[in-house]
């Protein structure tokens, strides 16, 4: 028995000393082929008496068993061994770049405009547009611009030619987004005009207006956002609440301070210019104008179709470029029109 | 309107810091635009005599000089300025003193020791004036400091007035607004009228009642134009920002910065009979005070006398009948012209004036006696002597012509309405006390009549406004508001502006905005259109049209990026383009639809490893394209577009509307414009991407699919779209898909053909489809290509 012992030793040491597979079936014909030691010993078991035979069989059997499950344990242990070997060899180098598209980015100004949007979106206001190439009804006369009016000279608003090329005096391209007030007035009157009262009126107006007007600071074609709320209870109170809220959610700066300063505009009365100062940052503890605002002037609801006796609203306008520069600190406004990609790409 | 602080405080002195005023003056509607000191910032500076000038020994250009700086002794100064001569007054810099940018020590010059430095205005910062010492009169006293004596330590307050606040175009306007908002009491200057020492008077015509319906007009003889300006007179008018120029001209500044009244002295002399307000005869032409000759337009009033123009009324006086240093007799005029007779006249002739500026916003039309007596009074005093003789007011009116005050009433419900402020009527009549006008109070309502200084008091909102400014906007609450809240529509079938951009953002584009104005060769180039809406008054030429595409922009941006060498280039614009219409809306005669613009070039991933570059191709913006519009099925056709590539371009359409267009730039432009390699682009109608199709479902087969694929060969130039329309025509419904996936021509095919592959995915929802209900559709399908496209099944 003491061979069987050994015979089982030798065996697994011969396959723990097989590193490859080739050597492992060489070990194991040695062992369990057909001329294989344990094969030979079973072959033998024929010559015995049968009680030997039976003992002897037994004894064989379970040495073949150890020897087998040597066998599968090595096998095992090389798959493993060789799966480890390939899966080292495969490794990469995961510090490379990944591979694929790029992505691109909405201009800084469109998107200050979305945060303005949505800011007022969840107070109800919805967004309105208006053409830009206006007539001066909509954007001087229906807006109480008096006939004479400065900002009216081809100093200050861009005329077309007709196609006689002869200065074009009815239209311009809009020097505000506040024609944009006009027009919803007049649609949202017609449209509620089978209602005693009708609903209020919230909207935002964003988009491209133009002055002439070009250096460091002024570019000839800017953004501007028109807002207008009209109802029957909308106060100069109600227009300091919405536009401080609104600044201070843009910039997210709860210590932000806006001032209301008294100022002049035709179309709204009282007016006010509002100015904000940032309480940290560069620009701390300077008052920066910010827009323009007031109470929507009575010709102005008049000429939109309104009863100014009944309701009330305010109307605000501010310049989101002026907005976007302030927010990222942004310090030349041509760079929003120059289209450089190493600008743009700094807003993904 | 820059003033000094210390001529305001002189009228109204309320207990406020300088800071505190101007605080004061933003917030009740007087921007404080700009506020500096009248002096730098310097110490131990007196009157100094200089008592002798001996050259300096050791150098040629420096005097040795004596001066007597009174209790701070006798000093000798190392000087080296031209003007410097005994007896003469100058600034003097002690030792210690501190000058802007240098502190003053006892110093060896050239081995002689100097105990101070005598000052030229520069060096005080006063002016830029460094020609010399700054001579002091002969009156100042020996001793004194400079900034007491020169009254120095004064802030100089600039306020950008709005238009509708004329009233505060002078120190009294100003003043009577401190005064309403702090209550402090105004002190005005006292003007008693001149009585007439003789009888001469010139006869006034207004012979255009409506531009001018009041003139004030006086002869005054015997004057000196050549007296000095007095200091007082000629600090306050320089603190203005006037140049003092003579007495008589100063005086006329100082009576309308003071008053707000603007005047106008003629040499008596130069006139002839009567005056006349009158509108200009055909032709007719004057020689400005600035040296301009203008041909006034028929809507500008003139002043002149019974045989020429003598003045632009209102505007300017004329050279001609100006005052000058000879000049000892002289008209005065004070008149009130009416703003929209003066609006816009001086802006269209190229220049502003201090007169028309004050006139077109509005000039009290109660002044002008009061302001003629003033100036006359100034006048006496400062010109006169034994033989100045005063001839009566002469007051030519149109009472009919004159601006109406009329009375206007102002609720206090309606105040707190507006204001959303809960104001008492008592409030708000304490509030109307201080305008200082005629206020009638009916019940909770006030009769207000706007004073004759204010022209912007014509109905409630006006009041409203003026109860907001005194209340002052700071003490009115910024509540959130309260609002009816229903929700807002969110119609499905719509998609916004944003969101498009955020598709093109994720697909690589960056977002530019361009110019609406172009060249009007981008638009020849790239649009075709010789004919384009031109503005009248552009910037400058590059910028003078109207654009029909967005293209030139987008080239523009490629072209500088390019410069900048970004090799790659994947850009987007959403804006409008201008086109002449006769049906357009909602302008009549212009369609100016919203555009969305792309441009791709360069190579289409941006450079990496393991990835071969390959430049962009017309397939893989249209690729873009069709993602863009996922779910909906484009139609491209070809298109001829003067900006593309002829055989690389196509027309998009949507449910057989044209949409725009996609393509392969034009090689000249791609030369012309430097852009390297072709850019591809797009533009197309963003209303076309706005409205989006509701989703339809459709049942969802739990039966296998089975899988065919089909190689056809077909004519080289056999356009691929109709091949699968045809197919998609005869398909039955069990054709879920036809992929095309492959396109291949060369060897192995025989010359001028192409096989495309298609794969064709059946399914049925109703059943496992048999291997004949396959068949029959392969046949279906190759015979539709054999019979229509000449097409053969590849072998």
């Amino acid at each position: 028995m003491d061979n069987l012992e050994q015979l089982v030793a030798q065996a697994t040491a011969d396959f723990g000393a097989a590193t490859e597979p080739a050597k492992l079936e060489e070990a194991k014909a040695r062992y369990l082929g057909k001329d294989g030691s344990l094969t030979v010993l079973l072959k033998g078991l024929g010559k015995l008496p049968p009680e030997e035979k039976k003992r002897a069989g037994a004894a064989i059997n379970i040495a073949k068993q150890a020897v087998e499950s040597a066998l599968a344990a090595r096998r095992d242990a090389l798959k493993q061994s060789q799966l480890e070997a390939q899966l080292a060899s495969e490794s990469l180098d995961i510090t490379l770049p990944g591979r694929g598209q790029s992505r691109g980015a909405l201009h800084p100004v469109t998107r200050s405009l979305e945060r303005i949007e949505q800011l007022f979106r969840s107070i109800g206001f919805e967004v309105a547009d208006g053409p830009e190439i206006e007539g001066d009804w909509h954007n001087f006369t229906a807006l109480n611009t008096p006939e004479k009016h400065p900002a009216r000279s081809m100093h200050d608003t861009f005329y077309l030619l007709d196609a006689q090329g002869r200065v074009q005096e009815d239209v311009l391209l809009r020097t505000h987004t506040s024609p944009v007030q006009i027009r919803y007035m007049q649609a949202h009157v017609e449209r509620y005009k089978h209602l005693d009262t009708m609903p209020e009126i919230r909207i935002i107006a964003p988009g491209r207006v133009y002055r002439v007007d070009s250096d460091a600071t002024h570019s000839p074609m800017f953004h501007q956002v028109e807002g207008l709320w009209v109802g029957e209870h909308v106060s100069f109170a109600d227009l300091k609440g919405v536009v401080a809220d609104f600044l201070r959610r843009f910039f997210e700066s709860d210590d932000l301070k806006v001032r209301f300063r008294p100022s002049f505009f035709p179309f709204t009365e009282p007016s006010a210019e509002i100015d904000v100062a940032f309480m940290s940052g560069a620009l701390e503890g300077r008052w920066l104008e910010i827009a323009g605002c007031g109470m929507v002037h009575p010709n102005v609801l008049r000429f939109g179709g309104i009863d100014p006796e009944k309701y009330t609203g305010f109307a605000f306008g501010m310049g989101p470029d002026r907005l976007t520069m302030l927010r990222y600190g942004i310090n030349d406004l041509r760079l929003f029109f120059e289209g450089d990609l190493r600008f743009l790409s700094q807003f993904q | 309107m820059q003033f000094p602080e210390s001529w305001l405080r002189a009228l109204v002195n309320p207990p406020l810091s300088t800071d505190e005023l101007c605080h004061l003056l933003t917030m009740a509607g007087l921007e404080v635009e700009e506020r500096r000191a009248a002096a730098a910032d310097f110490s131990n500076v007196v009157v100094a005599r200089v008592l002798s000038v001996e050259k300096h020994p050791d150098a040629d250009k420096l005097k040795l000089c004596k001066v007597d700086a009174g209790a701070h002794g006798q000093l000798q100064i190392v000087c080296g300025a031209p003007n410097v001569a005994p007896d003469m007054r100058v600034p003097c810099a002690l030792v210690g003193a501190k000058l802007p940018g240098i502190e003053i020590r006892k110093a060896k010059v050239r081995g002689i020791e100097s105990f101070g430095m005598l000052c030229s205005q520069r060096e005080l910062g006063l002016s830029d004036d460094h020609g010399g010492l700054m001579a002091l009169p002969d009156d100042a006293p020996i001793g004194a400091d400079i900034r007491e004596y020169l009254n120095l330590d004064d802030t100089l307050i600039t306020l950008k007035l709005t238009p509708n606040r004329a009233d505060c175009q002078s120190l009294i306007g100003i003043a009577r607004e401190v005064a309403a908002l702090t209550g402090a009491p105004l002190t005005l200057p006292a003007i008693d009228p001149v009585a007439k020492t003789i009888d001469d008077t010139r006869g006034i015509v207004l012979d255009a009642p409506e531009a001018c319906p009041r003139y004030c007009g006086r002869i005054v003889r015997g004057v000196n134009a050549k007296a000095p300006t007095p200091d007082w007179m000629k600090q306050r008018i320089e603190r203005c920002g006037i140049r003092s120029i003579s007495a008589l001209v100063d005086v006329t500044n100082y009576v309308m910065l003071e008053l707000g009244q603007p005047l106008h002295a003629f040499d008596d002399a130069q006139l002839a009979g009567a005056i006349h307000v009158r509108m200009p005869k055909a032709g007719e032409q004057l020689l400005l005070l600035n040296e301009q000759t203008v041909t006034p337009t028929a809507d500008t009033a003139l002043i002149a006398d019974e045989q020429k123009p003598l003045a632009l009324a209102g505007i300017m006086g004329g050279e001609h009948s100006g005052i000058n240093d000879a000049t000892t007799d002289l008209f005065l005029e004070s008149a009130f012209f009416t703003p929209t007779a003066i609006a816009g006249k001086a802006r269209a002739l190229g220049f502003s004036s201090d007169a028309s500026h004050r006139y077109e916003r509005g000039v009290d039309f109660e002044l002008q006696r009061r302001a003629i007596e003033r100036a006359t009074q100034l006048i006496v005093d400062i010109c006169g002597g034994p033989s100045t003789r005063v001839g009566p007011v002469t007051e030519a009116v149109s009472p009919e012509h004159l601006p109406k005050r009329a009375p206007v009433r102002l609720r206090s419900a309606r105040t707190v309405k507006v204001l959303g402020i809960p104001l008492s009527a008592d409030q708000i009549g304490k509030l109307l006390a201080g305008l200082g006008t005629k206020v009638e109070r009916q019940g909770d309502d006030f009769i207000v009549t706007p004073p004759s200084h204010r022209f912007d008091m014509e109905i409630e909102e006006d009041l409203i406004e003026e109860i907001a400014r005194l209340h002052g906007y700071d003490n009115i609450p910024a509540p959130p508001p309260t609002a009816q809240s229903a929700m807002l529509p969110l119609p499905e079938a719509r998609r916004g502006p944003m969101a498009v951009r955020h598709l093109l953002a994720e697909r690589g584009y960056f977002e530019v905005v361009t110019f609406s104005f172009v060249e009007a060769a981008w638009e020849a180039d790239f649009a075709g259109n010789a004919n384009p809406v031109t503005l009248a008054n552009p910037i400058a030429s590059q910028m003078g049209v109207m654009r029909t595409t967005l293209l030139g922009g987008l080239v523009a941006v490629l072209a500088a990026n390019r410069k900048r060498q970004t090799e790659r280039v994947r850009i987007f614009e959403i804006g409008r383009i201008f086109r002449r219409d006769g049906a357009g809306q909602p302008v009549a005669g212009f369609d100016q639809p919203l555009r969305i613009g792309g441009l791709w070039a360069g190579p289409v991933v941006p450079e990496q490893w393991g990835v071969p570059t390959r430049h962009v191709d017309f397939f893989d913006i249209k690729g873009d394209l069709e993602a863009l519009f996922a779910g909906q099925a484009l139609a491209f056709e070809q298109l001829a577009h003067p900006a593309l590539h002829p055989g690389r371009a196509a027309k998009v359409s949507l449910g057989g509307t044209p949409i725009g267009f996609v393509g392969e730039l034009h090689p000249q432009w791609v030369q012309k414009y430097e852009l390297g390699s072709p850019p591809v682009v797009f533009e197309i109608d963003l209303a076309a991407w706005l409205a989006q199709p509701m989703p339809v479902y459709r049942e969802v087969s739990r039966f296998p699919a089975v899988t065919r694929d089909l190689a056809m060969t077909v004519a080289k130039e056999q356009p691929f779209a109709p091949l699968l329309s045809a197919f998609r025509s005869v398909a039955p419904d069990i054709v879920q898909e036809i992929r095309l996936f492959d396109v291949y021509q060369g060897k192995g095919l025989p010359d001028g053909q192409k096989s495309v592959a298609f794969r064709i995915v059946m399914q049925d929802t109703e059943r496992t489809l048999e291997d004949q209900d396959v068949e029959a559709v392969v046949a279906k399908l190759i015979g539709v290509a054999v019979e229509q496209f000449g097409g053969a099944l590849r072998s």
